[in-house]
């Protein structure tokens, strides 16, 4: 079983490109399970065709400590297993204790047991990693491999390079290794190249670049995967080859964060000073 | 062997000996720090004494005495006043944990008083409290406490989760009050806040002053109408001390807190004057309440008979008439007698015996008074929680550096009360009393009123307390429930000061006999000599798993 999360800047499109992904690798013949850990509790709409009803906290909250598996996962896409962490609304309490509550309830519910035979678990973060909460899927072996969303916008990339600073710190102590950055294009003038030198600066590759396709939106509002709702679509094919990579992907390194300077003098020599 | 207080002496130099020895165990950093804390004392002219660290953050890892602010707070300052409910927001250990833990008694006046102190509220928080956020169960704890009891009013606590999830316990508070037509107030006394207990004090204090103080305008009869702030009645200290000032025709308008109600607190600004018995607990609220109010204060001490006969001189004095002077005389005439009794005949027994104290911000000073009158001398004492003008006296005030942990706990401007501020004194009447020596708002400290050579030690470790007990062979050391084991196993008898284990009343009259006769008890016991510990009988102790 390998252990995924999915990290990078709020907005830049993580829950995207890992549903497509993970549809990517159920189309493939892999069992995965996809733990969502954003209390908008949005992270696997594409796959169950819908909001998953019953998260994870929501459950625990109302059910107290009697909870079965199947009351907080779900069954979506290609047979993928869907669970959602949930949490409180904006402004109160504390989603990364949620995250963490949620995580070691799933481990005690036996989700991750050698039964469920999974080939893969992804966990898929909200935004930046801003407290211990929203590191647990890296902490103490939980994930071993992360992938970074990047574009070539300065904030993206500069959200990328503290997420290392948080995986240099969980894989010293840890086994966590940073996979590659994907970068889900915003059409940024040289964003390939740029965000391959950012990835080499990094010590890592970047992974596959997804162009910017507005079949995504459509299948977004359908409640769909683009694999699920246009399997002919040439972008459902970037989403194939993207979990082809990872896959295959040997490439796993303890990355070497940038300092501010290097990562603004990246930005400048790919002309995005003007 | 017979010796006397006076000839235990220790040279500068052994004194110095001693602590370089106990700071050459830890790492330099922290020999630094502790080096400013442990301090020999030596007086100069007009009280000078060294300057102290106080009031600064304990290192990590050492094994502090100190309690949390939340301690201060709820436990020290609220916990006392029966007729308020308090409702301590977070996990039930908390509240469970503050809950008549200090020994503070209560006296409601008859069967229909309110009496809320013997009650253990918590919104006992979970996990998914944390997660989703607390204010709606203490909402509903608010609305149930209330519906159950119908109390004046409720106060909230906050523990150290309710200020990581940012729960907004003071909009909670402002909702209910408006809604329940009661008066509800928070109070932000997360554990981790401030360096010790006495950031708790003063959030207390200052929630107090700025919820309830002033709130109840009306003028209680009596002649001589004081507060006695700063006093918790431990025991029934407080008890005692009532009955005294009711001898000599004093009245107490509010005692803050102990055996305290809401009511007292609401109309305290009715009082003539303030008398400060813990300096470091409360100073900030006589001093607003005078900017405020025109309400004068004073420092008293009714720990020690003698010093009970002082402040109660003092009070006197402050209020000038001859009535009240000839009463103070005919009360003190008249207790004296059975005190000076068994004062001599435990001074047959304790005479040159020695103490060491490590406790509170004004005990450890306070409880010399009592040792002296039994002939009896502290080594060694040291305060948990005090700031440097309570080891050096109000004098060095200006000189305090107020660094970010003190920031961090509001200070509040108070401004006279346009309608309320009332002198109670006219300045001719004040400069009068000064002319004769008395002090206003004044407190020496602890320092220059022990001698020269003996070692002050702020915010003391176990270690450190072990190592002195070695070096001293004190006959009884105080402080608190924390140290009481460790001093216990080293074979030397110790007696809690904050919490007085099961004794008290200790403060005034009556006090000072219970608490001569309890010391002369514990000093005097030679069950100690009878018993062998096990490493002395056997100092080689050989075990082994029982699976092996």
């Amino acid at each position: 079983m390998r252990k995924i999360a999915i990290y990078g800047k709020g907005g830049i499109g993580k829950s995207t490109t890992t549903q497509n992904t993970v549809a990517g690798l159920a189309e493939m013949g892999n069992k995965v399970m996809v733990v969502g850990c954003d209390p908008k509790a949005d992270s696997t709409r594409l796959l169950l065709g819908g909001l998953v009803q019953n998260t994870v906290l929501d459950t625990l909250r109302e059910e107290g400590e009697d909870v079965e598996l199947e009351d907080v996962r779900k069954v979506g896409f290609g047979g993928t297993l869907c669970t959602e962490s949930g949490g409180p609304e904006p402004g109160v309490g504390c989603a990364g204790r949620g995250i963490i509550t949620s995580i070691n309830l799933l481990e005690q519910l036996g989700a991750y047991s050698e039964d469920e035979k999974l080939d893969y678990v992804f966990y898929d973060v909200l935004g930046d990693v801003v407290c211990g909460g929203f590191a647990m899927p890296i902490r103490e072996g939980k994930a071993q491999e992360i992938y970074i969303v990047v574009s070539g916008e300065m904030m993206a990339m500069y959200a990328a390079n503290n997420i290392c600073k948080g995986i240099v710190k969980f894989a010293e102590a840890g086994g966590v290794r940073l996979g590659g950055l994907i970068c889900n294009s915003r059409k940024v003038d040289n964003e390939l190249e740029m965000i391959s030198e950012l990835a080499a600066q990094l010590g890592t590759q970047m992974i596959h670049f997804v162009p910017r396709d507005n079949v995504v939106q459509r299948a977004e509002i359908n409640r769909k995967t683009v694999i699920d709702y246009e399997p002919a679509n040439p972008q459902a094919d970037e989403y194939r080859t993207l979990a082809k990579k990872i896959q295959e992907n040997e490439m796993l390194v303890i990355p070497k964060p940038l300092p501010i300077e290097n990562l603004e003098k990246l930005l400048i020599d790919y002309g995005l000073a003007g | 062997m017979e010796s006397t207080a006076e000839n235990i002496t220790y040279s500068k130099e052994s004194i110095e000996e001693l602590k370089q020895d106990i700071l050459k165990k830890y790492p330099t950093k922290v020999a630094r720090k502790r080096a400013k804390q442990i301090i020999i004392n030596k007086i100069d002219e007009g009280d000078a004494v060294p300057e102290i660290g106080a009031n600064t953050r304990t290192v990590p890892g050492i094994l502090t005495q100190r309690g949390c602010t939340y301690a201060g707070c709820k436990g020290v300052i609220l916990g006392p006043t029966r007729d308020l409910v308090n409702i301590v927001h977070g996990p039930i250990g908390c509240s469970f944990y503050a809950w008549l833990t200090r020994r503070n008694q209560t006296r409601p006046v008859d069967d229909n008083d309110e009496n809320f102190m013997t009650y253990c509220f918590s919104t006992d928080m979970q996990d998914s409290d944390i997660v989703f956020g607390g204010e709606g169960k203490l909402r509903q704890a608010v609305q149930e406490a209330y519906d159950l009891f119908h109390p004046k009013a409720i106060s909230i606590f906050a523990t150290c989760p309710v200020g990581l999830i940012g729960d907004d316990i003071h909009q909670v508070a402002r909702e209910m009050k408006e809604k329940l037509g009661i008066n509800v107030f928070a109070f932000s006394c997360e554990g981790y806040k401030g360096v010790s207990q006495s950031a708790g004090h003063h959030i207390a204090n200052n929630g107090i002053f700025k919820h309830v103080v002033g709130e109840d305008d009306t003028v209680k009869e009596g002649e001589y109408k004081i507060n006695l702030l700063g006093e918790y009645n431990i025991g029934g200290d407080g008890f005692e001390i009532d009955r005294i000032l009711e001898e000599c025709g004093i009245q107490v308008v509010s005692t803050f807190s102990g055996n305290s109600t809401y009511g007292q607190f609401a109309n305290c600004h009715t009082a003539d004057l303030n008398t400060v018995m813990c300096h470091r607990s409360i100073n900030y609220v006589a001093e607003m309440m005078e900017t405020k109010f025109g309400i004068p204060w004073i420092k008293i001490n009714f720990i020690g008979a003698k010093s009970t006969a002082k402040s109660l001189r003092k009070i006197a004095d402050y209020f000038g008439e001859q009535k009240l002077k000839d009463r103070v005389e005919e009360v003190i005439a008249r207790e004296m007698p059975e005190v000076e009794k068994v004062m001599m005949d435990v001074r047959s027994r304790c005479e040159g015996k020695t103490a060491m104290m490590f406790v509170g911000g004004s005990r450890a000073h306070h409880y010399q008074e009592l040792f002296n009158e039994m002939g009896m001398k502290t080594l060694s004492a040291g305060y948990e929680f005090a700031h440097r003008d309570d080891y050096e006296g109000r004098k060095v005030l200006p000189t305090i550096k107020i660094d970010a942990d003190s920031r961090n706990i509001e200070e509040l401007e108070v401004e006279q009360d346009p309608a309320r501020y009332k002198p109670r004194k006219t300045d001719e009447q004040m400069k009068a009393l000064a002319d004769q020596g008395y002090t206003f708002k004044d407190y020496k400290g602890m320092m220059p009123e022990m001698e020269a050579n003996s070692l002050v030690i702020d915010d003391i470790s176990h270690y450190e307390t072990e190592r002195l007990i070695e070096f001293y062979e004190p006959d009884i050391v105080c402080a608190g429930i924390k140290e009481k084991f460790v001093v216990q196993k080293s074979g030397v008898p110790m007696k809690q000061l904050h919490s007085y284990d099961s004794g008290g009343p200790y403060a005034g009259f009556r006090g000072a006999v219970n608490f001569y006769k309890e010391i002369d008890r514990m000093v005097n016991s030679k069950v100690k000599t009878y018993l062998k510990a096990p490493w002395q009988k056997n100092p080689e102790l050989s075990g082994h798993y029982v699976w092996e």
